[in-house]
């Protein structure tokens, strides 16, 4: 088979959840090369632990994560630490090592999976750092720094092997709009420049609808997936009052009208 | 007489507050009316339920209100209770005719009430929770075992040379060993030689042999009780802060963010703690061997008048070389278990600020719990070997 055609990303009957009691079930989805894949849904439903169950955090309950083909969850070890040498992720809080600068922060994958020189490295971590616009910050440690300042310096973390799949835990959230506006042209240009393929966590409409091209609605109620497709065309054509009441900020009797 | 007082004090507020009206088949009316506000005191909702009792054909209640009702959320919340004991009782209560406010208030009250289900937890008996409770030691005993099994192979794979050993961490923590703890065990072990010289004299007076005090400090300090006090000072400063670094880790997703990288955190976070700690112990344990026999002799030479080179040479003689080995051996097994209690509480720390206090306790009392354990076990081993 031509690996083109597979999807980067096939979750097939996923179910998740924590100490036998389910927070998803049922969950059926595929992420094509290039694709910027939003998960979406209410707090709480559910989206950080689907995450989780895709970047190796999390053992699903049922069912297989794809990997272009590859089933993670089945692989041994090696194996899935080769998966996992694909993923850029950048978590919730940035998640930078606190005990290092922002400088090495970025530089210590470089010093784990490549043979460059520290000289090099250097320089890739420049680059990387400036890329997010944060090269004057990388001797500051990570506490000194704002929250938006981590969030990039993670971005740049996450970029740092130029990873064919970056894993986004909400990225704008904490962030002003304009940098928000900024983290999302970002994630764009990152989309084409590096051709990698995005997965976003977010329920932030504004970019949930400029950057979006594919996505899956998780639903708290009936614990599964209610909808998947384009952000756009679901706002268009879907017929769930729920997804439609998120994607428009709209209450239930205002539909109704 | 004080509660017959206070009983005719609730009726009077009940007969002020509330007027109940039976006119209508199966529909109770209700008047609020005077003051409902939280300054005036909440009513109980058993001045209603109890007409429901007494009436239990009702299936609607009607809600009234006078035009000088002063409300606030006090009414809000004798309604809410009323309006949720009701729903039980499959009985209707109809408010449209409460003030608007009020009315608006109640609504968004029941409907976040309605919204967030949470998965019912089954309550359990005696025998459910305390058969909970031993499987969570066991639970908890192959937490343990993992670990350490995890550790042994980082460790082999740490001295093969095919892991990224931070150097940096590493010294960090020795020196943190050293700065932070050196003089606080000084001090305490000076002190516990001081208290067995001083306890040790009393009994040995009666002999006239005072001189044995040396013996007993020598040995005692030498062999288990310098490595005892120092492991329990460095399991409350050390083991307590590694607890609380790799549990701030985790809990801000650094933990997460080493693992989808491929790192093993105990490679990279726990063997170079574990290695500084063995390293680290002894050498804390011989400053506390010498402080020591130091506090013996300040007391022996200061205030019991022993003759000093008498009581060194005692010392000499009493300590053996194999009893400093085996005070060695016990700091080098309580480096081992503090670091280990240590960085598995911070590892398995709940992800919430409350998580790294639990973290860092439980990690002081697991490490001195191991540290007191280990002792015994050495003592016997000791023991069977004739040393
Ligand atoms: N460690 C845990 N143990 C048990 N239950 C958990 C744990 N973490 C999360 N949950 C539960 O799993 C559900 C989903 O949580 P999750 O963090 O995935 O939500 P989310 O969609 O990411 O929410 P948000 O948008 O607020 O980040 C929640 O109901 C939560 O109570
Ligand atoms: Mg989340």
């Amino acid at each position: 088979m031509d690996s083109k055609v597979l999807p980067i990303i096939e979750v097939k009957d996923l179910d998740i959840g924590y100490n036998n009691i389910p927070v998803m079930r049922n969950l059926n989805f595929s992420v094509n090369k290039g694709d910027i894949f939003i998960f979406m849904g209410v707090s709480g439903c559910g989206k950080s632990t689907l995450l989780k169950s895709l970047i190796g955090l999390k053992q699903p309950d049922k069912g297989k994560v794809l990997y272009s083909g590859k089933s993670f969850w089945d692989e041994d070890e090696p194996g899935q630490k080769n998966i996992m040498r694909r993923f850029g992720v950048l978590y919730q809080s940035g998640a930078l090592w606190s005990s290092l600068t922002v400088g090495e922060n970025v530089a210590l994958p470089l010093q784990l999976y490549t043979k460059l020189s520290v000289q090099q490295i250097q320089e890739i971590v420049s680059l990387k750092l400036s890329l997010v616009g944060m090269e004057e910050y990388a001797d500051s440690l990570p506490s000194g720094i704002s929250g938006g300042m981590r969030k990039r310096a993670a971005l740049a973390r996450a970029i740092a092997l130029d990873p064919d799949i970056i894993f986004f835990d909400e990225p704008s959230a904490g962030l002003d709009p304009i940098n928000a506006r900024k983290l999302d042209d970002l994630i764009l240009d990152l989309r084409d420049s590096l051709g990698a393929t995005i997965v976003i966590v977010t329920h932030e409409l504004a970019s949930i609808f400029a950057i979006g091209n594919n996505s899956v609605f998780l639903d708290a109620e009936t614990k599964t997936m209610i909808a998947t497709g384009s952000p756009k065309d679901l706002l268009a054509n879907s017929q769930d009052e729920k997804v439609i009441q998120f994607l428009t900020r709209a209450k239930k009797q205002e539909l109704k009208q | 007489m004080l509660a017959i007082k206070r009983l005719v004090f609730n009726e009077i507020i009940m007969l002020e507050k509330l007027d109940f009206d039976y006119s209508i088949p199966k529909t109770l009316i209700v008047k609020l009316e005077g003051d409902w506000q939280i300054s005036a005191g909440l009513l109980p909702i058993t001045e209603i339920t109890a007409q429901l009792t007494s009436h239990p054909d009702i299936r609607q209640i009607n809600l009234n209100v006078s035009e000088e009702l002063q409300w606030d959320s006090g009414l809000i919340a004798f309604l809410f209770k009323l309006i949720r004991e009701c729903e039980q009782k499959k009985i209707q209560v109809d408010h449209k005719n409460l003030p608007p406010g009020a009315q608006k208030l109640l609504e968004i009250a029941l409907k976040v009430h309605e919204k967030n289900i949470l998965p019912q937890q089954p309550r359990e008996s005696f025998f459910e929770k305390t058969g909970d409770k031993v499987l969570q030691i066991y639970q908890s005993l192959c937490l343990i075992l993992n670990f350490l099994g995890d550790i042994t192979v980082s460790f082999s794979r740490t001295i093969k040379g095919k892991v990224y050993f931070r150097w940096d961490d590493f010294m960090l923590i020795v020196k943190r060993c050293g700065v932070d703890t050196l003089l606080l065990v000084c001090l305490i072990n000076l002190l516990v030689g001081m208290i067995l010289a001083f306890v040790g004299s009393i009994q040995l007076k009666i002999f006239g042999a005072q001189i044995y005090i040396a013996d007993i400090v020598g040995i005692a300090m030498v062999r288990v009780l310098a490595a005892v006090m120092t492991g329990i000072i460095v399991s409350g400063r050390i083991g307590a802060s590694f607890a609380a670094e790799l549990g701030m880790m985790e809990s801000s997703e650094e933990i997460d963010a080493l693992k989808t990288l491929g790192v093993s955190p105990v490679e990279f976070l726990v063997i170079p703690r574990v290695i500084a700690l063995v390293i680290m112990m002894p050498i804390l344990t011989i400053y506390a061997d010498l402080m020591g026999i130091l506090g013996g002799f300040i007391i022996s030479v200061g205030m019991l008048g022993l003759n000093p080179i008498e009581y060194l040479n005692h010392t000499q003689v009493a300590v053996q070389l194999s009893f400093v080995w085996i005070g060695l051996i016990h700091s080098i097994v309580f480096g081992v278990i503090i670091a280990v209690s240590g960085c598995l509480r911070g590892i398995n720390c709940q992800r919430n600020a409350a998580g790294v206090g639990m973290a860092t306790t439980s990690a002081v009392v697991t490490g001195i719990t191991g540290i007191v354990i280990a002792t015994a076990i050495i003592t016997f081993i000791c023991q069977i070997l004739g040393v």
